[in-house]
């Protein structure tokens, strides 16, 4: 195998893997940093899987290949739905943001195969025909050396999130927007004192990240495992947990380590193809992601780099 | 708006959600047209109506307690221990290997060999997240999410290439465990109707009485409440918020991995590669926070959960619904547990007839009438 070729391989399968990362972990950003941690983010993207799965099923004959991408805003929809229930518990009922995101966790698997039992009577669905394959760039994939790396059969949902990540950068620290989401995550009091609704901002970043990691888990059921079952988003979410804080809660920050986790997992999978990584046991590239971040918490930061209300609940004072 | 005491508030809360949850349920089933009433009454008949099903409830409950312990130690400290599964699993894999290991000791020494080294592995997993906590401030929640990940490869890992082939039946599969490290009575199994109940359900009974000694009773319960209430008034008592924060992780995990020992040599008697993070790790969370982290109150939930779960199998045969239906009820009353302000603001606890003696009249009657007690 060339160097061209190991590195495409390499560098497609680590966008694919990366690809509902990004997204789910651009939703976290946003979640925390209005303020209500979101630990939910893997329950909402087993829904987003489920829903995006249901309607390709259904209408991959109507809608022909702009299945997959209708099938990812409905995931996106249906993740948003749910985030509802977090928002309302967190935002309005005071509830402990942990243990109301540990309730989407544990609702969105059972809920999504009940629903496939009782639409399809049987435990996972058919594997959907109009998925989203590789996506060539049109011209830049012409480029010598770089095309075949980066534009050819690549993955246009993680090329999307990309793009996204830098839109929802500036959006976050470049508007006006983003600086009231930012205080009423790190002040609520002196944000609401300035005229800023925390409740609403809040509501913007939890649903913000309901939409984002419904999508990712629409993407993930799409692109990746095809169908949807009971261990369809195996731990997605927490990864995706994992990149915003290994990108300091920052947009950039959380694609760029959304990416190096899709490298390390899809390490675990093409790795039996490439010559170094082949002779490392698999467990280690499997932890690696986790390792890592537990390292780069203690090393690198301890509790000061997160926004600092988030997590707490914003009882307004009379 | 009802008037109760706040002793009976503390009781309603938890029974409201739990009847929440079940009308969750019985909308959902309603929408997908199955018949609720059924469906719960099969529910209830084959976890309760057969000795069998009676000991298939306590064996499910029995690592429930353990880690409903686990997880209450650590919140009493005030941290969120979502390692559970992991540390759990820690203890399942290192029990069976041990006794797999050391097929001719005797019972006296293998068993609880066995039980202690389960408990110290799972005790080490929870235990790098207290240090961490302790010494550099790492957020637990996130620490402990992680290790369940690594615990779970690693322990794949461990199955497929560490452990020797004549321990084991295939790469995902060990040998069963000889009866020399089982916590299998025969004569306990057979009052239930051959069920996989075992010695763990006096265990599990023995720790939840351990857990309300130590809370209740003891320096180190104390310490670690008042660290867990306010740590920085707890320094300033000389009390060591490092220590405490170490201890209590080490015992949360301890619990844990107990949870995990009797899973294997109880239930199970062998261990099998897992995919997902275990299942009595989330349900322990769940019990414990249903039954408030108090001893009674978790023996009590981790038998409605059990009802759930195995009358949930009746349920699938005899009504004909998913199962699921169990895992979305359990979610739903801890949501209604989550949102106890919520639930709370329903019930209006009534003022101290010391503090307000112009209504103590009023207040003494209605709460003889409830509860039959004075008012504290």
């Amino acid at each position: 195998m060339d160097i061209v070729t190991m590195l495409s391989l390499i560098v497609s399968s680590t966008l694919v893997y990366s690809a509902p990362l990004i997204f789910a972990a651009l939703g976290g950003v946003y979640s925390e940093n209005s303020g209500i941690v979101n630990i939910g983010l893997e329950g909402i993207m087993t829904i987003g899987a489920f829903s995006s799965v249901v309607f390709n099923l259904t209408f991959a004959s109507t809608f022909g290949s702009l299945t997959p991408w209708l099938g990812v805003l409905v995931g996106g929809i249906a993740g948003l739905l749910l985030s509802i229930l977090h928002a309302v518990a967190t935002i309005n009922f005071r509830a402990d943001h942990v243990i109301s995101g540990t309730v989407l966790n544990l609702l969105a698997p059972p809920l999504g195969v009940f629903l496939i039992k009782a639409i399809y009577d049987k435990g996972q669905t058919e594997n959907v025909s109009a998925n989203f394959g590789y996506f060539s760039f049109p011209i830049l994939a012409k480029i010598p050396v770089i095309g075949p790396i980066f534009f050819k059969d690549t993955s246009a949902p993680a090329w999307c999130g990309i793009i996204l990540a830098i839109i929802l950068w500036w959006v976050l620290y470049k508007t006006r927007l983003g600086l009231r989401l930012r205080s009423s995550g790190e002040n609520p009091q002196a944000a609401d004192t300035l005229g800023v609704n925390v409740n609403k901002m809040r509501y913007i970043g939890v649903l913000t990240s309901g939409l984002l990691a419904g999508i990712g888990g629409g993407i993930f059921a799409q692109a990746i495992s095809g169908n949807f079952s009971v261990s369809t988003i195996v731990g997605q979410g927490f990864m995706a947990l994992a990149a915003v804080i290994f990108g300091k809660w920052n947009p950039i920050g959380a694609m760029l380590s959304s990416l190096f986790f899709g490298l390390a997992q899809s390490l675990s999978i093409i790795g039996n193809q490439l010559p170094v990584i082949a002779k490392i046991p698999t467990v280690y590239v499997q932890i690696a992601p986790y390792v890592i971040t537990i390292v780069v918490l203690v090393i690198f930061f301890g509790k000061s780099v997160a926004p600092a209300a988030d997590g707490v609940n914003y009882i307004k004072s009379k | 708006m009802i008037q109760v005491n706040a002793r009976v508030k503390r009781i309603l809360v938890p029974v409201v959600s739990v009847l929440a949850g079940f009308l969750i349920g019985a909308i959902i089933m309603l929408i997908w047209s199955y018949n609720p009433l059924t469906a719960y009454g099969s529910m209830f008949t084959s976890a309760l109506g057969n000795m069998n099903g009676l000991g298939e409830t306590l064996r499910e409950a029995t690592p429930l307690i353990f880690t409903a312990i686990g997880f209450a130690i650590a919140s009493a400290a005030g941290f969120f221990n979502i390692g559970l599964p992991g540390q759990a699993q820690a203890g399942w894999l290192t029990s069976i290997w041990i006794v797999l290991a050391n097929p001719t000791m005797p019972k006296a020494i293998l068993l609880p060999l066995a039980v202690i080294a389960g408990a110290v592995s799972g005790a080490i997993v929870a235990g790098i997240a207290g240090v961490l906590r302790a010494y550099f401030g790492t957020n637990e929640v996130i620490t402990t999410i992680m290790l369940n990940y690594i615990v779970l490869y690693s322990c794949q890992y461990l199955m497929q290439k560490v452990m020797s082939d004549h321990l084991r039946i295939d790469t995902d599969t060990t040998k069963t465990i000889s009866r020399n490290g089982s916590l299998h009575l025969d004569w306990l199994s057979n009052v239930f109707g051959s069920s996989r109940i075992s010695a763990g359900i006096f265990l599990a009974i023995i720790a939840a009485l351990i857990y309300w000694f130590l809370m209740r009773k003891t320096t180190l319960g104390f310490e670690i409440k008042a660290v867990g209430l306010n740590p920085d008034a707890s320094r300033y008592a000389g009390i060591s918020t490092k220590k405490n924060i170490i201890v209590s992780m080490l015992l949360s995990g301890g619990f844990a991995g107990l949870g995990g020992v009797v899973l294997g040599l109880g239930t199970y008697q062998n261990y099998f590669t897992q995919t997902t993070s275990l299942d009595i790790g989330w349900d322990g969370l769940s019990v414990a926070l249903l039954g408030s982290s108090t001893a009674g109150g978790i023996v009590l939930a981790a038998f409605l959960f059990s009802i759930l779960k195995i009358g949930g199998l009746g349920m699938q045969t005899i009504a004909g619904v998913p199962y699921e239906i169990v895992s979305i009820v359990i979610a739903a009353i801890i949501f209604f547990v989550a949102i106890n302000y919520i639930i709370g603001k329903l019930f209006k606890t009534k003022a101290n007839s010391a503090l307000s003696t112009s209504s103590s009249v009023k207040v003494n009657k209605a709460d003889g009438s409830i509860s039959g007690k004075e008012p504290q």
